[in-house]
């Protein structure tokens, strides 16, 4: 049971050394400041990942760069202001809303009302055909047919 | 007709924007820095730490800043092409030594030769940051006021030289 424990927890050493160092913060609010900044920084080695979860050495030196800013009092926006000065908006994994990112905030929106458009005409065109009505004959046959599921 | 054409037009638009987006290289993020002055330092020399050099000492002449490091492969690479620039002294090439150790990069120089007019060192790589540098090899154009006028991400290939350095260097020159 022992051996099984000292496993597990030497496994778990593993997971948690990914991208961390050890930081001293002087106060609760800057930790946040600190934890919600590099998380929506953008590694730009490994573009699909945040600065808090890479590894690449890049990211390393932006979250020191974060974690001194924060530590001469600097407000997050100022952080943010500082990061996309050099790196571009590109940096930010909240793109701002901008002229060239009209399209990325719209989209969705857009796509929703042709979507919904699309059902409404649909709709509308279903309601405006006119209404099938069977003829006599037909109705005949409808029942005979059906007895005769009826029968077997 | 139109029921036909209609998913026709869907599919050819879907597939020219695909095909754009396949043709776009990810790696490739805009300078925010092209039009903008070049972020000052103070670093020290590579070949002699106790002189310095700044952006401020190349004012009036027209420069090529290169990010370059003894581990990077690609700097490999584009090491005989800088060499050959160099030898057309078109520009100043200056040469940031990016998170390297001192004795590997100088290795490297004599070994591969040496096109820098200088290199500094970063070894903590915080002039990469101010500069926007993310991956190693980059390379900026720096014009006589100090503006940076161009930056090229990825090894510099002999095209990259024919087709965009020369060219922007001698109009740069020519300013």
């Amino acid at each position: 049971m022992k051996i099984l424990t000292l496993i597990t927890l030497l496994l778990w050493a593993g997971l948690g050394s990914a991208g961390v160092e050890y930081r001293e913060f002087k106060n609760p609010e800057q930790q946040e400041a600190y934890e919600s900044l590099t998380s929506e920084l953008r590694c730009l080695v490994c573009q699909n990942q945040t600065i808090a979860d890479s590894n690449a050495d890049l990211a390393a030196d932006l979250r020191r760069q974060v974690y001194e800013m924060l530590e001469k009092g600097q407000s997050k926006d100022e952080v943010l202001k500082f990061m996309t000065e050099r790196y571009g908006d590109f940096v930010l994994y909240n793109p701002p809303f901008k002229v060239k990112t009209l399209l990325l905030w719209l989209g969705p929106v857009l796509f929703f009302l042709i979507g919904a458009l699309f059902v409404i005409v649909l709709i509308r065109r279903k309601q405006t055909s006119p209404k099938q009505v069977l003829s006599d004959e037909q109705q005949q046959k409808i029942r005979r047919l059906l007895d005769e599921g009826d029968r077997s | 007709m139109l029921k036909y054409l209609i998913p026709l037009i869907i599919f050819i638009v879907m597939g020219v924007f695909l095909a754009i987006g396949l043709k776009l290289n990810p790696t490739e993020i805009p300078s925010p820095f092209i039009g903008k002055p070049a972020p000052a330092f103070s670093a020290a020399k590579l070949d002699n730490p106790e002189q310095k050099l700044s952006p401020e000492d190349l004012k009036g002449k027209v420069w090529l800043f290169n990010v370059w490091a003894s581990w990077c492969v690609s700097c490999r690479a584009e090491h005989p092409v800088l060499n050959q620039l160099a030898q057309q002294h078109a520009a100043l090439i200056i040469g940031l030594n990016y998170k390297d150790a001192r004795d590997d990069a100088l290795n490297w120089l004599n070994k591969l030769g040496n096109p820098y007019d200088m290199s500094v060192s970063d070894q903590e790589g915080r002039i990469g940051i101010d500069w926007g540098v993310y991956g190693v090899p980059e390379t900026f154009v720096v014009d006589k006021k100090g503006i940076i006028r161009h930056k090229h991400t990825g090894p510099v290939t002999p095209e990259t030289v024919q087709q965009t350095l020369l060219p922007l260097i001698a109009k740069l020159q020519a300013e």
